[in-house]
């Protein structure tokens, strides 16, 4: 057998089981994006509410004071969550989701904030190390499948950092929005100091008088963060959605990739067996030829 | 008579929803009951408290409520917790084990306030099961 078939034949074999591979990939994040959507579905109703609640106390109490509304006059220092995820394969996730984020941080450097990063999945934190940047907080190994006690976790360190005298002015957040199952846009957003977003449809007239227990501050003190909770946990299950959407799509198409390569080589291969053949044949009929043509002659 | 829109609701997923002729909770002041037509309220729920439901003839609705809020505006009433169980899905002899574990770890250190949160749960949980703590 020539060499230039049995190369063939080695880069067909491989590329199969790559294709398999992929294909297996494809097939675990299509049904896991189910399941996500499934959570950023039932997530829905305490974000209505949650939001619905933060914004009927806000409405109620004219003067908000509160340290997580209020925004520092010379702020410092920006704290910056990046959401990435935890495994690769998913096309361009992660060097979209970092491209932004350094797109952040200078827009931050420019307005003379040091920006400090923290950072959730392990792609993001490979991609620090790598760089040598300081983090200021580090979670991973949850990425594909967050629960509401990694946001909490999240929320604390950040809210902690906010609070603190030399920590965080701003806390602004990079995660990637599931918009359908093709769509997914990074989105940046400030989470801290506080903006409370509107519930897409406006409450209409005017909001009730609410009476509060124990008192609106104390109300407002425990809500606020766990309003802040849930709006990382929002960001950690539309990242999650993203992320197997992405990682879809991109195994879909190395899928089909593989399987045009596959087809290429099937051709290059029969081609080369085709001309190793033709040559044989004529090497024999050759041969046969001269051995006719020599007894011909000593006749 | 007017009747509640009630709904609980945990981070994760919707726990119930319906109507309901009177609501009990226990925030941070004290019980509150809410019939319709109550004013609108926004109260602090207290940790490992059990919520009931008083629905007529179907009977009570009863849930432990771990922290959270209770919102009540133009008869909608929507407890917000930060986890909750519905009675009858409690796991009455894994509350009980919980409860004991962690009243062994508050006998051996006074100062463990997780051991205490946890004691507070469980109990919670058990009594929306309808067990005596």
């Amino acid at each position: 057998m020539g060499a230039q078939l049995r190369q063939l034949r080695r880069r067909i074999r491989s590329v199969k089981s790559t294709a398999k591979i992929t294909r297996a990939q494809e097939l675990i994040a299509s049904s896991r994006i189910v399941k996500a959507q499934q959570r950023m579905q039932a997530a829905v109703p305490y974000e209505r509410e949650i939001t619905h609640a933060v914004s009927a106390v806000l409405s109620n109490t004219t003067n908000v004071d509160h340290p997580l509304t209020v925004a520092k006059e010379q702020p410092t220092s920006a704290g910056v969550l990046i959401v990435t995820s935890d495994r690769g394969f998913a096309g361009g996730y992660n060097a979209n989701i970092l491209r932004e984020a350094e797109a952040l941080k200078g827009h931050l450097v420019g307005r003379g904030l040091t920006v400090k990063p923290y950072v959730v999945g392990r792609k993001g934190l490979t991609w620090h190390r790598f760089r040598s940047r300081e983090m200021f907080g580090e979670w991973d190994g949850f990425s594909d499948n967050p629960s509401y006690a990694n946001a909490k976790e999240i929320a604390d360190a950040l809210i902690e950092a906010f609070k603190a005298e030399d920590g965080i002015d701003e806390i602004h957040v990079v995660y990637t929005g599931f918009v359908s199952m093709l769509t997914q846009n990074v989105v940046v957003k400030r989470i801290l100091p506080l903006e409370v977003e509107e519930a897409e449809t406006a409450p209409e007239g005017i909001p009730p008088y609410y009476e509060f227990e124990p008192t609106a501050g104390e109300v407002l003190d425990s809500l606020l963060p766990r309003y802040i909770e849930s709006r990382i946990y929002n960001a950690l299950l539309q990242s999650a959605a993203s992320e197997h959407a992405a990682r879809r799509r991109a195994m879909k198409s190395a899928t089909d990739n593989a399987n045009e390569l596959i087809r290429v080589f099937t051709q290059q291969m029969n081609q080369a067996r085709q001309a190793e053949i033709t040559q044989e044949i004529s090497e024999i009929v050759g041969g046969a030829n001269a051995l006719a043509d020599a007894a011909a002659g000593k006749e | 008579m007017a009747k509640l829109r009630v709904g609980v609701v945990s981070p994760e997923r919707e726990i119930w929803t319906g109507e309901a002729d009177m609501v009990i909770a226990k925030t941070v002041d004290g019980e509150i009951g809410i019939m319709p037509n109550h004013a609108p309220v926004l109260g602090v729920l207290v940790e490992g408290g059990v919520l009931r439901v008083k629905r007529g003839d179907e009977g009570d609705l009863v849930a432990a409520v771990h922290g959270g809020f209770i919102s009540v505006a133009n008869n909608d009433v929507s407890i917000l917790a930060e986890a909750a169980e519905l009675g009858s899905e409690v796991d009455v002899a894994r509350a009980k084990d919980a409860l004991q574990r962690a009243q062994a770890s508050i006998e051996a250190d006074q100062e463990d306030t997780e051991a205490r949160l946890k004691a507070k749960r469980a109990a919670a949980r058990l009594r929306a099961a309808g067990e005596e703590v």
